[in-house]
């Protein structure tokens, strides 16, 4: 009975639980860092900073119809 | 590289707002924020109807880092202004700060509560780890990450809205005014362009010539 008793007292205060609030990283990773989530284009290193912006720019470039 | 940048061409926008809806798709964003949205004046004169599209304009001194008693804004190298929204107490004062209205707030918490500020990031995500789906529950897709521009600019059929390195999006505009005045139409540079958001050129002035730096 003893054991029932603390079993059930235990789950009992396991609900008692908050949905964790925990800070965020606080500082951001550069976005040249790239990420992990397998929509990166391919024609840049990521963690390359010079790679990064040469990607971007190219990018950027490609709006202009008077160049491409 | 230089500062990231917008800008909206008032003379090829056409108020479709694939821009508003690329940025809604792209980060899920909730119903009733709006991260983007089109601007129309003059609605319906003929000729004076002008549409643009508005969103944060991650500006070099943001009213908004100014005014934030919490300080949860921080700006990356590239000059994108970004916010954490475990800071963000969702007092408003942004919002009232900042010129373009940018700053949301959801209002589906209890009562209608204001909830976490809500804005455009550039699609560069937030302090959270790149591409993860904490960033993306939090900020929305961080496309920067994987080398990619803001959606709704790559989005825009007309290529109205520009997004990139400043230095390129001003070449891109200029280039384009430029050979407007060639051609003799409307240039455009004078509506919405950066002349009226950052001073009106003195008259009698001469306009930009080609390659010119403004």
């Amino acid at each position: 009975m003893r054991i029932l008793s603390v079993f059930i007292l235990a789950m009992m205060v396991s609900a008692c639980s908050e949905y964790p609030q925990t800070m965020g990283a606080g500082t951001d990773v550069p976005s040249y860092m790239g990420t992990k989530n397998g929509f990166v284009e391919k024609n840049w290193t990521p963690g390359d900073k010079v790679s990064w912006e040469a990607q971007l720019k190219s990018r950027s470039k490609g709006q202009d119809e008077y160049t491409r | 590289m230089a500062r990231m940048k917008f800008i909206c061409d008032a003379e090829r926008c056409i108020e479709c707002n694939g821009c508003v809806t690329a940025c809604k798709n792209e980060h899920e964003v909730p119903w009733g924020v709006n991260r983007r949205r089109v601007v129309t004046v003059n609605d319906g004169e003929i000729g004076a109807e002008k549409s643009i599209s508005v969103a944060c304009m991650h500006c070099s001194d943001a009213p908004c880092m100014a005014v934030c008693p919490v300080d949860c804004f921080y700006k990356t190298t590239e000059g994108v202004v970004l916010h954490n929204k475990d800071t963000c107490i969702g007092c408003g004062y942004c919002s009232y700060a900042c010129p373009f209205g940018a700053p949301q707030f959801p209002s589906q918490g209890t009562f209608g509560m204001r909830g976490k500020m809500d804005k455009c990031t550039f699609c560069a995500g937030g302090p959270e780890e790149n591409g993860t789906q904490a960033e993306f529950e939090k900020y929305g897709r961080n496309r920067l990450a994987e080398g990619k521009l803001p959606a709704c600019a790559e989005m825009c059929a007309t290529k109205a809205l520009l997004a990139g390195d400043g230095d390129v999006v001003s070449d891109i505009f200029r280039n384009r005014v430029t050979n407007r005045q060639n051609n003799g139409k409307a240039a455009g540079g004078d509506v919405f362009g950066w002349g009226t958001a950052y001073g009106m050129p003195k008259k009698g002035a001469t306009p930009a010539t080609s390659g010119a730096k403004s």
